[in-house]
């Protein structure tokens, strides 16, 4: 075969393993594969906040890592980070904290986040400075891969890579669209 | 015979024998396809460097680049682009692969691949992998403004690996 067939799906599906933002039988799942330090996901941040708002019970929302590591020398970090925080039970709460504070994202403002968020900061720099999730961002990265994924932030809809514009009414458009189409 | 596909029927389909070359692959360095017979190889031609979003196709498989690696393949890019131009790039991006430079006679290589865009004057995004006797076993061909992604290529590589080592 020359060409591809169809587009892009996602790989693995959503499991447990997965950070999930909205109930688990909403009849959309939008998933981000994203980088702490990559402008553009800084810009998409708030546009999720908005439709998770907009479509409040509707939507189910999950976030991947895709760290670009060799344009963006921190987003290896941020990602374990807000896995490490994940691993306290505070996931979300670091995964805003690093998209708002995306210009410092330095080890020690890592820790501070993490002191800010009342994580165990002892354990929090250790994992960190030991890599105990570096082996869970790459399942993420290369789940990424083989989703599809060619660029930051990439989002699928209900499974399927959306090649189209992120910007708040074409995204909100597209999902609304998703929940026709899940009826 | 500098052009085999003269319509641009489409990239060189998978069972061709990929064409040989030798391009620039930096200011003082060219590189011949034909030295890397041993190995998969991954042709990935593209419109041009210095494309303006952070997840580009050259940068996205400079991230991929162990994946690939993983399965003793070498990944080349190739553009019109010239050699100085490339290694501004490449340096810019951190690159860690060879980019061509299909500068002179321009575009010749890209013509001979099914992969140039003759009235816009640059390369299409086209992508080959190549198995170790230099046969093309898979190519696609992207739409100009879709960065095909790694995992055709991944797979690609996969079915390679299975039937070179039958289970």
């Amino acid at each position: 075969m020359s060409r591809r067939q169809g587009a892009a799906q996602l790989t693995p599906p959503v499991t447990a393993r997965d950070h999930v933002q909205g109930p688990a039988d909403a009849p959309v799942t939008l998933v981000e594969y994203g980088d702490y330090e990559c402008p553009h996901c800084g810009r998409a941040y708030p546009i999720v906040k908005a439709v998770q708002k907009l479509m409040a019970g509707r939507l189910r929302f999950v976030f991947r890592n895709f760290p670009l590591r060799e344009v963006h020398p921190h987003a290896e970090h941020a990602a374990e980070a807000a896995e490490a925080a994940g691993g306290q039970g505070k996931f979300w709460d670091m995964h805003d904290r690093l998209f708002e504070r995306q210009f410092a994202l330095d080890d020690e403002n890592l820790i501070e986040y993490a002191a800010e968020l009342g994580l165990d900061v002892e354990r929090f720099a250790e994992e960190l400075a030991e890599g105990v999730y570096a082996p869970r961002v790459r399942e993420d990265f290369r789940s990424g891969v083989l989703s599809g994924v060619n660029g930051t932030p990439t989002f699928f809809i209900n499974g399927v890579r959306d090649d189209d514009s992120w910007e708040l009414e074409p995204l909100l458009a597209a999902l609304e669209e998703a929940v026709v189409a899940s009826r | 015979m500098t052009d085999t596909n003269p319509l641009s029927a489409g990239p060189l389909p998978p069972g061709t024998r990929a064409p040989d070359f030798t391009l620039q692959s930096a200011p003082d360095k060219s590189l011949s396809l034909s030295e890397l017979r041993g190995q998969p190889v991954i042709l990935a031609f593209y419109p041009a460097d210095w494309s303006p979003v952070c997840g580009d196709q050259m940068t996205l498989y400079n991230e991929v680049l162990s994946e690939f690696e993983g399965y003793g393949a070498k990944l080349l890019g190739i553009s019109v682009d010239g050699a100085w131009c490339h290694a501004a790039f490449a340096k810019h991006r951190n690159l860690h692969f060879p980019l061509l430079s299909d500068f002179e006679p321009k575009g010749e290589v890209s013509r001979r691949y099914g992969a140039y865009r003759r009235k816009d004057g640059f390369s299409e995004r086209a992508l080959f992998v190549l198995d170790r006797d230099g046969i093309i076993r898979w190519s696609y061909l992207s739409p100009l403004t879709v960065n095909p992604g790694a995992d055709g290529i991944l797979r690609a590589l996969e079915a390679l690996a299975t039937q070179a080592s039958p289970a």
